[in-house]
């Protein structure tokens, strides 16, 4: 944290002509309200149907190859990475409100799923889970029969 | 001097978007490179055909419209993702080459290559004297 003030402050002070001038001020105040407030990175939704819960996450600018997805028990954990540009010579950032690092989310399924059944897509930079429920979690229909 | 709307759409079909849908600023880099201008632009959820970018005058707007949620799905668990388009305003100067701007959209991240060499309008004003 103190290290992004720390760099927006040495920003503020770079004497490069900066032909790219923006309404800073309402962008930071849109750009407030996207962070996720309530702590855990990437936000993530859960949705389920009769057969499945879908997670889904928003991680642009990671493909396939650059997520691991494992599951143990209940548990699911999401860890992926994103790096900034390399950049060459005489090359710099004048804006870098972005991500970079590793990351992991954990989430805890409020029941259990079929681990070999689980598939994962990526769709716009949207990660897609579905887990499909475990057969003990799936309503059974009990018959009836008369004596 | 002839004002210059250019419309730099990198959509096929033109969006008939409402723009009345709630909106949020993507996180944003920029890269000063010696010939570029790279802008990076976070937009999960938005391809090519969702994304609209308008430089017009000098005001660059970078706009991603976003599905509705998807019906399928009739149990909510979760919901911590905010639902809405993006829209973001960027002032640009003349030193960009408004014919040259390219864009690409990739995993839902959107690239902007702005290349400078844009004829910086110097005006010569005459000074003359009174007779």
């Amino acid at each position: 944290m103190l290290l992004k003030e720390l760099e927006r402050e040495l920003e503020k002070w770079s004497s490069f002509p900066d032909p790219f001038r923006e309404f800073s001020l309402i962008n930071h105040g849109l750009l407030r309200t996207l962070r996720p407030i309530r702590g855990e990175f990437p936000p993530v939704d859960i949705s389920k149907d009769e057969e499945k819960y879908v997670v889904s996450a928003e991680i642009p600018g990671v493909g396939p190859e650059g997520v691991d997805i494992s599951l143990k028990g209940k548990t699911l954990t999401v860890r992926f990475e994103r790096r900034p540009e390399e950049l060459g010579e005489g090359e710099y950032y004048t804006k870098k409100e972005r991500w970079y690092g590793d990351f992991n989310r954990v989430i805890d399924l409020p029941c259990a799923v079929e681990a070999d059944k689980v598939k994962a897509r990526f769709n716009k930079g949207i990660l897609h889970i579905e887990l499909p429920f475990a057969e003990s979690e799936k309503p059974k229909k009990i018959s009836v029969q008369t004596e | 001097m002839a004002e210059t709307v250019k419309d730099i759409k990198i959509t096929g079909e033109g969006n008939d978007q409402g723009k009345k849908r709630k909106t949020y600023a993507p996180a944003v880099d920029i890269i000063e490179t010696k010939n570029n201008i790279l802008l990076i632009a976070d937009m999960p959820g938005v391809d090519e055909k969702s994304v609209d970018i308008t430089l017009e005058k000098n005001l660059l707007t970078v706009y991603g419209m976003i599905a509705p949620a998807i019906p399928d799905y009739s149990g909510t668990v979760t919901d911590e993702r905010s639902a809405g388009d993006y829209q973001r305003v960027f002032r640009v100067s003349d030193e960009i080459d408004r014919e040259n701007i390219k864009a690409t959209v990739k995993d839902g991240v959107l690239r902007l290559v702005l290349p400078r060499g844009g004829n910086v309008m110097t005006k010569k004003i005459e000074v003359t004297g009174e007779a």
